[in-house]
Parts: structure tokens; C-alpha cells; sequence
């Protein structure tokens, strides 16, 4: 556990269009919201085009009704879903001290470190492995939920398969065989 | 009760119109009212909904083809945003004129040009004199219970009107948020079937929506403006109903936290939300600021909004729109209409921001509650301004 898990938890996406950050997020919210706390997600508003780096946004209260219609400026948590990103986007920007930085990556922690410093709790897993593994695709959105709650249970792992089922259908059982093997092999630095 | 569940708030729209056995959907797609009407395609499609689904090539003739629906008496439902609502202007008077109960659902959008797909309320400022009944939306709940409560307003035989919900696009439309869905029994016992007592009929033939010379074109004007007004009376009867059946309670103005205010902020729609956190962090600092948070839009809510002001010094209006060289925002131009003839009345600040997508965060409504201050201390000519404009 890093992030402190009572009051606000707000939470960042990092992706492209089409990888599922928007879903990812939703999925979250929901999971959220039946376990009876209080979430949004939302898409960084506008347009859309496939490929094209996106955001998505998670805010979960497990105490009080959520009262700010803004995007998220300061998140708690950042996850990237797409290595290649990371020489693209500022994933790190506004990005709390001491915040969770969870990353679909193959690099260790001591290289992850060089590039984006030591102020971030870490959260490394190689999604994309994994997703290739388990669903025959690289398509990490699931896989990546699975890495966030291992590094901080906003919901429980649980919490996750109503709303993937109702989201996937018959692939959902494969999305969350990858959510649970992403929770198993990702590694915490706090 | 039913179920809360976490669900985009544009779906939401859609299952309430869905809930409210629609018959009739004619819409034309576009951002950010989208997903509303691509659910209702798929509902119709998957035969969860059974309704008549009209694509249309565009929003004028969307709105055409509800005037058709709701003349024969259908439950008629639509909605748009922004530019597609512009598109629809000149249909909409006929729509009221003909007293044609049509529910629209408007995820206010900015206005073009520049493009601009992302969120404001210059969209429902346009649409202003049009003679509907129009009713803002804070949050993903009361989109869909207004949405629900629209239908029994508009087919009420002493309304008869068209009924317009406001739902800020990607703030609400694009949300994921919990929200209380009744059982389907619940809206059912809430919401009577549709009996418009005129509907046109082949065999028993009228004239409506007919030419009228000067002679007549007053008196149906005056009509008119009769009917909208007295609507305020049946709309709070109907949600006071709703707030018995469902527990949740709508006023025309809310008020948030007014007690003691010297300073009164007001807002329209999701906004209200950030304001409400201002305001408790204003608060918690000792400051006496307090919110007002108008819903009903038309017709416009006279005397609530005189008792809500009570005796505040300074009134923030914030307009996500802008009267381009008028007096400022629109509905500060109303609210200080409106209190005018007051003999106490406070100072009234207008700040036009939020226009096109911009945010409007915590920290910039307190800034606003600070700036309100200074210009009451100087007492310029200049009542209003554009807030937060990079210069």
C-alpha cells in the first residue's frame, strides 16, 4: 500500500487511442462505485483519434460525494499504459511528491529512475508480455488494472470482474486472467 | 428503490428516456450529445426499447420530425448540442407556438467560430426566447431524474410544452458517476402514458401551426407568454410529486450553505459542483460566502430568486456565455433585471468565464469571491468581466 486509501484518490491515464485508457478508467469507477464509494472517470475532453496519446481520469472517494467538475491538474497516481510514451508526454507532470507512478514497462527499477528520478513510488510490469500471453493481444488496459491494485487497493481485485464481464463478455474471463497475472508478477518500490 | 450504479451520464439520458416509454426518437449525432443517441439506436435495435427510431440528415429536420411525432400524440424525444441546436433554432419556436410536448436533452456546447466542440452554455443562451420550459442539470442523477420529470411536465394538459434538459457536454455527458436508477414500476406509477388531447387524426381533420395575419398573431403571442408563466406552478407540483415518490427534491433556485452570506455566488449547471467545494474551503477560513444554483432557466423563477438574494451584499454571477457587446453575461443581465425594482438589493458582479472548455477550478472560484471585493470597492462602470483570460 502506498497511496493513502481514505478521502480522495485522484488518478491519471496515460495511453493512445485505442489501447483502452478510457475504459480502463470507467472499469475502475464502476468497481468503485459498487463496492459503495463515490467515483468518476472521464476522458480528457474533445476529439479522438486512434493512436494519438490520451488521457483518462479516475477520481474515487471512499467517503464523500465527489463535488469538482475539472480535469485532474495534481493526480495521486499516474498510470502509463504504452512504454513508448514516456519519450513523448510528460507522464510525470503535476504528479504529487511521493506519488505512484505505475508503468507498462520491461526497464528495471534502477533504469526507470535515471530517466524520471527517485520522487515517485514505482510500480513496474511488463503489460504487454503479459496481455500477448493471456489475451494473444497488446492490448494492456486490463492488464495495467491489475498493476495499479497491486501497488494500491482502491478497489478490490474483485471489485473488478462485474464490470469487466459486463464490459467484454466472452473475453472477459481472459481480461481478468491478465488483471490477476499483472497483479502477481508487478513489482512495488515504495 | 432500485440500483445505484456507475454509468455515463449520457446513458443515463438515454435509459430515462428509455424508462419513460418513448416512442418516438429523431435525432442527428453529434458532440458531445453523441453517446446519448447511439444508445438509443442501440436500444431500439436490440429491442429493449420499443420505439421508432427516425435518423435524420439533419437537426433541423430532427426537429421537424418530432413536431410530426408529438402532433399525433407519440411520446416524442430528442436531443443536440451546440451548433446542432443552432441548426434547429427556427423549429424550436414551432414546437412551443403548437404547445408540443418534446423532451430535449442539450449537452450545451460552445458555438463556432472558432470550431469548438467542447463545453459551455452559449448553446442554451441562443435558444433563450424560444419558449420552452428549459431546466439545468448539476450532476449525472438529476440528469436523469429531470430527464424523467420533463415528460410529465410537458404532457401536463395545463403545460403542454416542450421541455428542454440541460446537461454541460463532457462534463456530465462523458462522466462516469453513480447514479439511482428506479425500477421500471416505480417510473411507470410516476409517469402517466402520453394523452395529448388533440392529436391529428385523419378522420376527425384541424388546422394547426396555421398562417395568422395581425389581427390574431398578439393574441396568440400573449398566449403563449400566459402559459410559459403559469407552467412554474405545475413544474414545482410535479417535482414536489417526484421528491414524494423518489426522495430527492428540486426547486427552481437551490441554495447552498446562504446562511448569514454577505457574498452569494450563482451558477448554472455541473459548475455548481466546484463552487459547492469553494464555498465549504471559503467557509472553513470564516469568509460568509454561500452559493445559489439555478435550475429552472424559463420560465425564469422570479420571485425564488429575489428570496434566495435575500440580503447579500455583493451577488457573483458567473456566465458560461457571452452577450457579445451587450451588458454582460445573459444571465447576469437577467438577475440584475430581475432585481431591479428591489429596494434593497446587492451589488451585482458579473464574470463571464468557463467559455469553450475551459475549467473552472477551486482556486479560480475563490479568486472570483476576491475580485468581487475589489470591483465593489472601486465601483467602476465595468460590471463584468472576462475572467481568467490569458493576456
Amino acid at each position: 500500500m502506498v497511496v493513502n486509501n481514505t478521502g480522495l484518490i485522484e488518478i491519471r491515464w496515460h495511453g493512445r487511442g485505442g489501447q483502452g485508457a478510457v475504459t480502463s478508467a470507467e472499469l475502475l469507477a464502476q468497481a468503485a462505485i459498487n463496492e459503495g464509494k463515490y467515483a468518476q472517470a472521464f476522458p480528457a475532453f474533445g476529439p479522438e483519434r486512434r493512436g494519438a496519446p490520451v488521457v483518462a481520469f479516475d477520481r474515487i472517494d471512499s467517503e464523500s460525494p465527489i463535488r469538482v467538475r475539472a480535469e485532474i491538474r495534481e493526480p495521486d497516481v499516474v498510470i502509463v499504459l504504452d512504454p513508448t510514451l514516456l519519450r513523448v508526454v510528460k507522464v510525470t507532470a503535476g504528479l504529487k511528491n511521493k506519488g505512484l507512478l505505475v508503468i507498462n514497462t520491461r526497464k528495471s527499477f534502477t533504469e526507470i529512475e535515471k530517466d524520471f528520478g527517485s520522487n515517485w513510488k514505482l510500480a513496474l510490469v511488463d503489460a504487454t508480455k503479459i496481455a500477448r500471453e493471456v489475451l494473444g493481444l497488446p492490448i494492456v488496459n486490463t492488464t495495467m488494472l491489475g498493476a495499479l491494485l497491486k501497488a494500491v487497493g482502491v478497489v478490490k481485485t474483485e471489485s473488478m470482474f462485474e464490470p469487466i464481464n459486463g464490459r467484454f463478455g466472452r473475453i472477459a474471463e481472459k481480461n481478468i486472467n491478465a488483471m490477476k497475472k499483472a497483479f502477481e508478477e508487478t513489482l512495488v518500490k515504495e | 428503490m432500485g440500483k445505484r450504479i456507475g454509468i455515463e451520464v449520457s446513458l443515463a439520458i438515454a435509459e430515462a428516456a428509455k424508462m419513460a416509454n418513448t416512442d418516438v426518437v429523431a435525432a442527428y449525432p453529434i458532440t458531445p450529445q453523441t453517446h446519448i443517441v447511439e444508445h438509443l439506436a442501440e436500444l431500439v435495435a436490440s429491442g429493449e426499447m420499443n420505439a421508432e427510431y427516425i435518423p435524420v440528415e439533419s437537426e433541423h429536420s430532427a426537429m421537424s420530425a418530432c413536431l410530426g411525432s408529438a402532433v399525433v400524440g407519440a411520446r416524442t424525444f430528442t436531443a443536440t448540442a451546440g451548433q446542432g441546436l443552432e441548426l434547429m433554432h427556427e423549429v424550436l419556436y414551432v414546437a412551443s407556438a403548437m404547445r408540443l410536448p418534446i423532451i430535449m436533452a442539450v449537452a450545451n456546447r460552445a458555438l463556432s467560430s472558432p470550431l469548438n466542440v467542447w463545453g459551455d452554455q452559449s448553446d442554451m443562451m441562443a435558444v433563450r426566447d424560444t419558449g420552452w420550459i428549459q431546466i439545468i442539470c448539476e450532476n449525472g442523477q438529476e440528469a436523469f431524474d429531470l430527464t424523467v420529470c420533463a415528460f410529465r411536465i410537458g404532457e401536463d394538459r395545463r403545460v403542454l410544452l416542450p421541455v428542454m434538459i440541460h446537461a454541460d457536454g463532457f462534463y456530465l455527458t462523458h462522466v462516469v458517476e453513480p447514479i439511482e436508477f428506479p425500477k421500471q414500476e416505480e417510473v411507470d406509477r410516476f409517469l402517466p402514458p402520453n394523452q395529448f388531447p388533440l392529436p391529428l387524426d385523419p378522420d376527425k381533420p384541424v388546422t394547426m401551426g396555421a398562417f395568422t395575419p395581425p389581427v390574431m398573431y398578439t393574441e396568440a403571442k400573449k398566449a403563449q407568454e400566459v402559459n410559459l408563466r403559469a407552467s412554474k406552478k405545475i413544474i414545482l407540483e410535479h417535482w414536489a410529486e417526484f421528491g414524494k415518490a423518489f426522495g430527492r427534491h428540486y426547486h427552481p433556485i437551490e441554495q447552498y450553505r446562504t446562511e448569514g452570506a454577505k457574498t452569494l455566488l450563482l451558477t448554472l449547471g455541473s459548475f455548481g459542483e466546484t463552487a459547492m467545494t469553494a464555498v465549504d474551503k471559503l467557509r472553513s477560513e470564516g469568509k460568509e460566502v454561500g452559493l445559489l444554483k439555478l435550475r429552472l432557466w424559463r420560465p425564469f423563477p422570479f420571485e425564488e430568486v429575489r428570496q434566495a438574494v435575500g440580503n447579500a451584499e455583493t451577488l457573483i454571477v458567473l456566465d458560461r456565455a457571452l452577450s457579445t457587446g451587450g451588458p454582460g453575461g445573459p444571465v447576469f443581465s437577467e438577475i440584475r433585471s430581475a432585481l431591479y425594482s428591489e429596494k434593497k438589493r446587492p451589488r451585482i458582479v458579473g464574470f463571464v468565464a468557463g467559455l469553450g472548455g475551459r475549467d473552472i477550478t477551486v482556486a479560480e472560484f475563490e479568486k472570483m469571491v476576491k475580485r468581487s471585493s475589489e470591483l465593489a470597492k472601486t465601483g467602476g462602470e465595468q460590471e463584468f468581466e472576462m475572467f481568467g483570460v490569458r493576456e
